[in-house]
């Protein structure tokens, strides 16, 4: 028998006052009538306790026997514990599945309330990868039924637990380059007709003699830093970058005012483009700003996400 | 320091050389490309730069006119431009600077305050001109304006030079004395 399983035994049977001690262990039904009749239920607590224990021991007491001793104890005691009351209702959901060729589920679901039939005009519709632990959500206006949603998928795709990214956008088969890491090799995207000439960071060089172009050797490093922290591929579509900032102001001067603030101070910062990374992408080319680029930036898709929480260590 | 002199060097025969310096490559390209469409009695070389220094400045070229692009939008435009003009000397400014701010039209995008640039260009006692490169209309016409300025600071306008021409241009009412 475990040592563990002995011990919890062990404390169990403390816990039972000695005059609820026979009939406990009768319903518990685990040792022998041969078994109890050996036990001197006259002795001293202790040593009554390591005697029982010993016979457990020979039964070879399981954790789940240990357990069912502590239930019927808990049964005998229950006003040691504090009860709430949940009520129960079977809500109507309407459930419709649709399988697509790359091992894809659309799976739709209209909900209901115990009181109404489901409303489905608010759908929420979840894509499913069979072969993978990801789904993706579409955004409901109906709250209150995510973790029951969140449920059913850990439950339906045999998993533990569900945790929300914070990656969010339109663009489904962006998101899936991105969670799937295949956004550095060349996807098709619907709206991608621009040339390559054109797509090569807008740096067209005139090259009529009459121009000198003093910073060629700063244009071509941007250039081969963009192009090692982007690649060469067209970047997946994001339309958002949020970034919300908790801090404490710090001060070196004594009695400064902010510094003494309680409440940390809060920020939120919102970048948004029609396409979010091939917009960051562009910044140092079009001399709008240094390179290289924050890595606060640069780190989205390879971090997975695009809602950042920046707080002091 | 390196500081760029306009009387350096011999002028060449017959050409005309601008220096334009600021940070937004594209637009910048584009007003070149319509300047050296231009007719122009002499022959036209522009020099491109983001920022002073130059680069080549072990061997500086013969510049007759600097213009100073400033982007409204950008605050990253405005303090390169603060930047570069330290290494500018103080013999450049009789005429042979001017300052374009682009941007302007599109107020909501303006993170520069106008009076911003009018004070710094007070400062250096040049010319400010006002152009959204971004409107083929308006940069298309600057570009025409810039070469014959740049063709009075050649010395290839008889009459003119490009210290008549800063007294024409700049405009008489700086920022009050209270707003200094």
């Amino acid at each position: 028998m475990d040592e563990t399983v002995a011990e919890f035994i062990k404390r169990t049977i403390l816990k039972i006052p000695m005059n609820e001690l026979i009939t406990i262990l009768k319903a518990w039904d685990f040792l022998s009538e041969n078994q109890l009749q050996t036990i001197n239920f006259r002795q001293r607590k202790e040593s009554l306790v390591q005697h029982l224990v010993r016979l457990c021991e020979e039964k070879h007491a399981s954790l789940n026997d240990a357990a069912l001793l502590d239930i019927i104890y808990t049964q005998f005691h229950q006003h040691q514990k504090i009860w709430d009351v949940f009520q129960m209702s079977k809500g109507p959901v309407t459930v419709s599945f649709r399988e697509t060729e790359e091992n894809a589920v659309w799976i739709r679901i209209a909900w209901g309330t115990q009181y109404t039939k489901p409303n489905q005009y608010k759908p929420t519709y979840v894509v499913y990868y069979s072969q993978t632990p990801y789904a993706f959500t579409s955004s409901s206006r109906l709250r209150r039924n995510a973790p029951l949603l969140g449920q059913a998928l850990t439950v339906a795709s045999k998993h533990h637990q569900i945790v929300k990214m914070d990656l969010r956008s339109r663009y489904l088969d962006s998101l899936k380059a991105i969670v799937f890491k295949q956004y550095n090799q060349i996807f098709e995207t619907h709206n991608s007709t621009t040339p390559l000439q054109e797509r090569n960071l807008g740096l067209d060089i005139n090259m009529d003699s009459r121009i000198i172009h003093e910073n060629i050797a700063e244009k071509e490093r941007v250039q081969q830093i963009t192009q090692e922290t982007f690649g060469d591929y067209p970047q997946p579509r994001l339309e958002f970058a949020q970034y919300k900032l908790e801090t404490k102001f710090k001060s070196d001067l004594n009695g400064s005012i902010l510094a003494e603030r309680e409440e940390p101070l809060r920020c939120l910062i919102k970048f948004s483009s029609p396409h979010l990374l091939e917009a960051l992408k562009s910044l140092a080319p079009a001399g709008i700003a240094d390179a290289p680029l924050s890595p606060l930036l640069t780190c989205i898709p390879n971090k997975r996400m695009n809602y950042f929480k920046i707080r002091d260590k | 320091m390196s500081v760029l002199r306009p009387l350096d060097k011999l002028p060449s025969l017959n050409t005309a050389t601008i220096l334009l310096v600021g940070t937004e490559d594209a637009l910048l390209q584009q007003l070149v490309d319509s300047m050296l469409k231009e007719d122009c009695t002499s022959e036209l070389k522009v020099h491109l730069a983001k920022s002073l220094p130059l680069p080549s400045s072990v061997n500086p070229p013969r510049i007759d006119l600097i213009v100073f692009v400033v982007n409204l939008h950008s605050k990253y435009s405005l303090q390169n431009t603060e930047e570069s003009l330290h290494h500018v000397d103080a013999s450049f400014f009789l005429g042979k600077v001017c300052f374009l701010a682009t941007g302007a039209g599109r107020e909501s995008h303006c993170s520069i305050h106008q009076h911003t640039v009018v004070k710094l260009v007070h400062t250096y006692q040049s010319p400010l001109l006002y152009c959204d490169l971004e409107v083929e209309g308006f940069q298309a016409t600057m570009a025409q304006r810039l070469v014959r300025m740049l063709q009075m600071c050649d010395g290839h306008v008889p009459g003119v030079s490009a210290l008549n021409l800063l007294s024409l241009l700049r405009s008489s009412e700086g920022p009050s004395l209270e707003d200094m």
